[in-house]
Parts: C-alpha cells; structure tokens; sequence
C-alpha cells in the first residue's frame, strides 16, 4: 500500500533538482525545515519569504502547483486543530470579526498553520523528486545503522508485495459472485487481512530467500556509488542557507 | 495522533529527540538477540502492515486526528526492541516522504508511538500471557489486552508532554478526560485489530510470533523405519503436541471482530472530529463569547458532539468485550480438548 | 549403487554434494524429511525425482543452509553447512528456484546478475567482467540494461540461471527448470546447461528432460530417496514409476537412443522420425 502511494509520490522528471543525489537533497531538507520551526512566528513576513523559496524549487523541479495541493490533503486534521485552538485556549481574548477568540490561541494556530505547512510541501518536494530506491542508498550513505535501511528496504518490497497480494484476492473474490458493497462484504473483506498478512509473508519469503541464497546478509550491495561534487552540495544549499538568513533576519527584528 | 511541527515548543521537542534517539540506539543492540536472518523480512512486512494499519483515522477529541499505532502489534510479533526500530522506520519515513507528522516532532511521535506503546503493550501482554496456559495461541488475548492498554497510555504520555511544553494553554483536566476517553475506544479497536492478525499469524506460522516462542513443544524426529532421531523435551500440561488448528475459530472471530470494528470505525467517522461537529454548531460559538473558553466548552463538546458517538461507542464496547470472552473462552475450552486426546505419531 | 556415465571417482576431488542422515520437521510439526543419504561426485549430472509433497523443495532448501537440520549433515565440496559458512556455501551452492520472479527483484538485468557477486566484495570492472561472463554463458548478454519483467518467461529463466552462476558456483541447483517454458525455451535452456561444464542436480517431473540432461536419476519420496541409479534403467521400471506417481509421456521409449543430429524441439519424446 506504501509503495502504491509511493508511485504516486514520486513524479518522473529530469531536473537539476532530480539530478541531485539523494542524500544531499536529503539533509537539505532536514536543515531547511529546522530553520523553519526556530524562527520566530511573529515574523510573519519570513513565512512568506519560505513558501516562496519553495515555490521556486517547486518551478526548478517543474511539480506543478495542483499535484502540491492534492498531497496536502495529510495536514488536514492538524489544520483543523490549529484553526480551532483559539477557540479553545485559554488567556486574554481580543476580537476578530466580531468573534471573542484567545490572543495566544490565535498566535499557536498561526504558528503550526504555517510550520506546518511549509514542512509538508518541503516533503512533497523531496518525494517528488527521488524515487524509492535513491532514497534507501541514501539512508545508507548517511550512515544510518544497518538494521533500520534493511527494514526500511523490506518495508517498501513487502508494500508492493501487499498491494499485489490483494489485488490478486480481490480478483479471486469477485471472479466467484462477491459484490464488494454488499452487506457482508467488510466481514469477508476484514477475514482476509489475516490471511493478506500471511501470503504477502510467504511471497516476500520467498524473494528473501532468493536473496539468501545469493549471498545476502543485511546489507544493500551499493552498485553505482553515486558520488556528491562540490557543486551538487552547493545547489542544495541555497534553500537551507536562503532560510537562514530569512531567519537571521527575523531574529534580529522581533 | 501525529504530531506536526510547531505543536510543542522547541526544548520539549529536543528533549523527546534526545530520549527516542538513546531508546533507538539501545534498541539496535538489544535486536540482535531478536532479529536473525530470517526475521528480518518479517520486521519489514509488520512495518508495511503497521503504516497500512496507521491509515485508518479515527477522530480525536483535541487537535491531530487519531489512529491505529501498531505497537503492540509490533512488539507481539517481532519482539519489543525490533518494535521500536520498525516503528521508528514507519514513522520517519511517514515524517520524511509522506508529510505525516513533523520532522521536527520526530522525536516526539517516536517517543509517543514508536516506544510508549511498544512498551506497554510489550509488558501488558507478557503480564496476561503468565495468567493464560502455554500454548501459543495464548499469545491472542494477551495481545487484545496490551493493545488495549497501550494506546490510553500514550494518550496520557501526549497530554503530560502537551502541558509541558504546548503551544497554548489547555486546561489539564478536561484535556487528560477527552483524550483518555477517545483514545480508550482507539485501544479497542487497536485491540481487536492486534489480536485479529497475531492469531492470524500464529495459527498457520506461530515460529513467526515473537511472543510465541517457549510456549511451543519440541519437535520430535521420527526416521523412516518409525524409530525417533530427536526427542524433544517433557511436554508441559496444556500443550497441544500438534497444534489442532483454530483456524475455523480465528476466522469466525475475525470475521465477526471486524465486522463490528468496521461498524465502530463508520459511526466515528461519519461524526468527524468532536470538535469540528460542535464548532459548526451556534450553539458553541454562543456559550465561548459568555464564559470562561476551557471547561465549559470541552465540558459542553463533550456532551453534544458525544452524544451519538458515545452511544454508539458504549454499544460497541459492550458488544466486543462479551465477543472477546465468548471466543477466548471458546478457544481455551479447545485447547482443554486437545490435551485430553493422546499425541498421534508424526507422519507425513 | 554407482552412478553410470558419471566423471570416474577421483580420490582427491572432494564430492560436490554429501548428504547423510538428513532429517527435518517443519514448526508445524510436520516432518518433511526422515533421514536422506545423498552423494554426488563433481561434474555428475543427476536427476532428482519424486511427487509433489515428496520433500524435494525442502532437501534442495538444505543445501545451502537456508533451513537447518534437525538431524544429519551437509556437506559442500568438502565445507560442511554451518552457520559460520553460510557465504561460502551459498557461493558454492548455486539454486535456481522455478519462480524467477522471485529470483528477479533488481531494476535491471544487469544489477540482478551483479547481485550476488557484489555480496561477494567484488566491484569495477571485475565486477562486470563476471556480469558479462554470466550472461553471455546463457545467451541474454543483449538484454542487460532491460528490466527483468521486461523480458519473456523463458529469457528470465535463463537471467535467473546467469545471476547464480555470477557467483562462481561448485553445484547448480535447479528447480523444475522446464516448467512452463515454450518448446523452443526448453530447448534452448537445455543447450545452455549441456555447454556449462559444472555438477548439476535437477529437480524435475519432466521426464524427458532428466533423461536428455542427467545419466543418473535419485527418486524421493515420503521423504526418503527409495532410488538410485542410471535413469534410463529408473525410467525404465514401471513399478517405480507407479509408485512414486510418476508418469511418462504418451508414446515416449526411454530406451531410444538420442539422436545425433540438432536436438528436435521436443527433446527425445517418441516423435524422432526412424
């Protein structure tokens, strides 16, 4: 089911910002969005400043604004929340619109609506120019312990695997009469989810022990050594140190 | 229950980071003892299933929604320190690629769901499995019940950290009510989703149950001429020598479990978030202008966005607790049965 | 019993394969194996035959330590199978399992066939020199930069075959390499296996090709080997074959000579013309 929606992650292209290796896209992303979180929310124009910055690589990586927008839909519930705090928290009030709201209520919604958000279209940026497989030699290129890739890795195999598995099942149910909106269907459907759990186990076992057999023993043969040039890390910095200095400068006038 | 960035203040956030980044390193020590060649993929497919699982949303009374953590279900399956790698794994790679929950709150959601829950439903379900025979379907209950326990408890963890260090100030009691009580019924349906798969799982592959393990007979080795190779060690009482399957039992019950989590799941959805229910309602915009915005409000909410969920709520909670004791008591009155019959030879 | 038109017994070449004693029970408690005594000399070619649920899968699994003994030993060109020597013995031990889908699992052909030697530590162009060796021993040398489920079933049988002999193998394993493939596939695989000069053992239902590609046959079944000869004479006895459910084609003469023209796409089934 991941990787499903990693496909719908991932939008193919062949842009300076695709072309960077993904570790180094990687720790641009960590730095840009810990610069976000630290700067002040009073600053309102700063914010602007960041959505801008990242519109620009949104342009640089030519990810339209609407696929943005679609994948968006995860920061929903927090959006709801941030929208209601000054509803709900306590401390002085003021008036907006005619409406009695808390001062800090309106200030903490501010500030995760817009830390927020700026984290989520960071990520989008980020899965929508490196694909699944970049990202494991990425993970292990920063030196992230063996276990955690291995599991990471066998996590986006057994998605697939899954996703497969019950596509397959799917088929078989409907292919003997079983009508998916009848009443009875989520008991059938729920039944099957041990039995998925199991087939997608004994499927993906299966390449493993291929895997096995072959030699493997917890580490990602890395191929292609994909080597990060002055350049590419210098291109990779200009949003994290453009943020930093936004910041600075917010900082410096709140 | 993601937390997004921005949601608590910079110290806590660091604090969270630096107590899940020390629990991590320890976990990848501990793992070891779990995790052998063979394991390794099966870690990989419960963190697949587990950020399957986490896509279920159920609504939260106050703030980010609310949904399955698989903690327990990790840690019964693979083993309490593996369960926190797995669930480390799940949740940077939901912060990172798919913008479900802050990277900054990293540390923070690791804490909450990757380790809280890994850890009480870990000791919970040990705790039941001492009181339950030894057998490997033992490991089904236990599992119900440390799901059960395990997500209240992270519940309460979030309101502690949220007073600390939140963006804003909440007012503790009604705060540690709500959340309890939502997640509470989050627990069951956790629970009943947790015990469905491990006893899935350890009715056709209980080697693949990590909490199964000692509670299976050793395997006796036969040669062709009927002589034994291999004898196992004495047979505690109330052990099947060869496992009769429950499967017709786990199916039934599984079917029937998740028939009425689906039917759980439909009533909170279809009432989205008690919050928003209330805040589209006049009534509650009246009474914020008059008084004192905390207590009443949640105090209010809780009653009028409460009132059809609650209802429902009660009704599936009473429904499912008898449903667990029908089909515990039904699986344990099986396993008596399958110990009064004498061991049959191995044959293939 | 000696296995005929085998390579002479030669004192100081360890036997490819020994197994001895070999039994096994599966968690369930099913035991799949009670007690297998296998010897195979290097650059024999047999044929391991029996019916389905016979334990065949479960012996080959053995061989290379991926499921471990209750009781017994095996024993690889003189290593035996142990937890310590499990990459040595995998690289000794090359399997060919019958789905290659599951053998196939790297972006590229190339990758898949580079991943087994990578495991090893090579790299560079050593690293390409073996992808490319492997490959063209199978024929796919001109499909490398493809992805695997690009390519037709019997080609990904040959790449699955090209990604364990990479690694440099004593003993090719393979399971049920026939099935499924097109006459003309069968055909070509059993060319690139007659020019490989490595041991083989083979596990197969398909009578004919055991017959065209192995002079020694070794029958399993209920989890014991019940037979052990030249597999013409196996071939050859209808009782055997009845009991362990195994049946040739209509029509087929195991006793008919190969012909020594170009093989027909069928192998040696009785349409040779007189």
């Amino acid at each position: 089911m991941a990787d499903g929606h990693l496909h719908r992650l991932y939008r193919h292209g062949d842009t300076p910002v695709h072309r960077l290796p993904a570790h180094v896209k990687l720790l641009a992303l960590v730095s840009f969005v810990l610069v976000v979180v630290a700067t002040p929310r009073e600053a309102f124009w700063a914010f602007g400043v960041y959505a801008a910055l990242l519109a620009a690589v949104a342009a640089v990586a030519r990810v339209p604004a609407r696929f943005i927008l679609r994948r968006m839909v995860v920061e929903i519930p927090f959006v709801v929340f941030a929208v209601l705090l000054p509803f709900i928290a306590l401390g002085p009030t003021t008036q907006v619109l005619g409406v009695t709201v808390s001062q800090a209520g309106l200030l903490a919604g501010w500030n995760i609506l817009a830390k927020g958000t700026l984290g989520v279209v960071a990520s989008i940026l980020l899965a929508a120019t490196t694909d699944a497989r970049e990202l494991l030699l990425a993970l292990q290129r920063l030196r992230v312990p063996p276990v955690l890739v291995e599991i990471t890795s066998f996590m986006v195999r057994y998605a697939d695997v899954t996703t497969g598995e019950m596509r397959r099942m799917k088929i078989a149910r409907e292919s003997r009469g079983f009508d998916p909106r009848s009443r009875r269907a989520l008991a059938v459907v729920a039944s099957s989810a041990g039995a998925l759990f199991i087939r997608s186990y004994e499927r993906g076992e299966r390449v493993h022990l291929a895997m096995l057999a072959r030699g493997y023993a917890g580490r990602l043969p890395v191929v292609e050594v994909q080597q990060a040039g002055a350049a590419a890390w210098a291109r990779a910095a200009v949003l994290p140190v453009a943020a930093l200095l936004t910041a600075t400068a917010a900082w410096l006038t709140t | 229950m993601h937390v997004p960035d921005g949601f608590l203040d910079v110290p806590t956030s660091i604090a969270t980071g630096v107590v899940s980044a020390a629990t991590i390193a320890v976990a990848l020590k501990k793992s070891r003892q779990e995790l052998d060649e063979k394991t390794a993929p099966m870690a990989g497919l419960t963190a697949a299933f587990v950020f399957a699982v986490q896509m279920l949303n159920f609504p939260v009374g106050v703030g980010t929604s609310g949904h399955l953590m698989g903690g327990a279900l990790a840690a019964v399956l693979v083993g309490p320190w593996t369960a926190v790698l797995v669930l480390s794994v799940v949740l940077t790679v939901q912060a990172l690629v798919f913008a479900d929950g802050g990277l900054t709150a990293l540390g923070t959601n690791i804490l909450l769901i990757g380790i809280v829950t890994v850890l009480v439903g870990w000791l919970v379900s040990k705790a039941v499995l001492r009181l339950m025979p030894t057998k490997p379907t033992s490991v089904v209950p236990a599992s119900f019940v440390g799901a059960l326990v395990s997500v209240p408890a992270a519940a309460a963890v979030f309101v502690l950290l949220y007073m600390v260090g939140g963006a804003t100030e909440l007012p503790f009691g009604a705060l540690m009510a709500t959340m309890l009580g939502w997640h509470t019924l989050i627990g069951l349906g956790e629970a009943v989703i947790t015990a469905a798969t491990v006893g899935a799982v350890v009715a056709v592959r209980p080697d693949l149950v990590y909490a199964a393990r000692g509670l299976q007979p050793a395997l006796v080795l036969k040669g062709a001429d009927g002589s034994t190779i291999c004898a196992p060690e004495p047979i505690e009482p109330g052990a099947p020598v060869h496992g009769r399957s429950p499967w017709p039992v786990v199916i039934a019950g599984l079917g029937v479990a998740f028939l009425f989590a689906g039917v759980l799941s439909f009533f909170a959805s279809s009432n989205p978030d008690g919050l928003e229910y209330v805040a589209g309602s006049e009534g509650f915009l009246e009474r914020a202008r008059d008084s004192a915005v905390g207590e009443f409000v949640l105090a209010d909410y809780g009653e009028v966005g409460g009132v059809p969920v609650g209802v429902a709520g009660l009704v599936g909670v009473g429904l499912t607790i008898l449903l667990g004791l029908a089909l515990f008591g039904w699986i344990g009155r099986r396993g008596s049965r399958a110990q009064s019959t004498p061991p049959q030879p191995a044959q293939v | 019993m000696t296995a005929q038109g085998a390579v002479p017994e030669q004192a100081s070449v360890p036997a490819s394969l020994e197994v001895a004693g070999l039994a096994f029970a599966y968690p369930d408690g099913h035991q799949a194996l009670f007690g297998v005594d296998l010897r195979i000399e290097r650059g024999e070619r047999v044929a391991l035959l029996g019916p389905n649920g016979a334990g065949k899968t479960t012996l080959v699994l053995h061989l290379n330590g991926i499921l471990t003994a209750g009781a017994g030993s095996v024993t690889v060109a003189g290593l035996p199978v142990r937890k310590d020597s499990l990459l040595e013995i995998r690289r000794r031990v090359g399997i060919v399992f019958q789905d290659p889908d599951d053998q196939l699992f790297m972006p590229t052909v190339r990758d898949d066939v580079a991943f087994g030697p990578a495991n090893l530590g090579l790299s560079g162009s050593e690293l390409d020199d073996r992808v490319h060796d492997a490959l063209s021993q199978v024929g796919m040398a001109h499909v490398a930069d493809r992805p695997p489920h690009h390519l037709s079933f019997g080609q990904r049988r040959r790449v699955a075959v090209a990604t364990v002999l990479a690694m440099g193998p004593e003993i090719l394993v393979l399971d049920e390499p026939s099935s499924n493939l097109d006459p003309a596939s069968r055909r070509e695989l059993a060319q690139v296996l007659v020019g490989l000069d490595i041991t083989l053992l083979m596990v197969t239902h398909d009578l004919p090709y055991a017959l065209e590609l192995c002079p020694r046959s070794v029958v399993l079944s209920d989890g014991v080997i019940v037979a052990d000869g030249a597999t013409p004479d196996l071939l050859s006895d209808p009782d055997l074959l009845r009991r362990n459910r195994l049946e040739l084609p209509f029509g087929f003469d195991p006793r008919t000579p190969p012909p020594t023209g170009p093989p027909t796409s069928m192998g040696r089934a009785g349409t040779v013309p007189a």
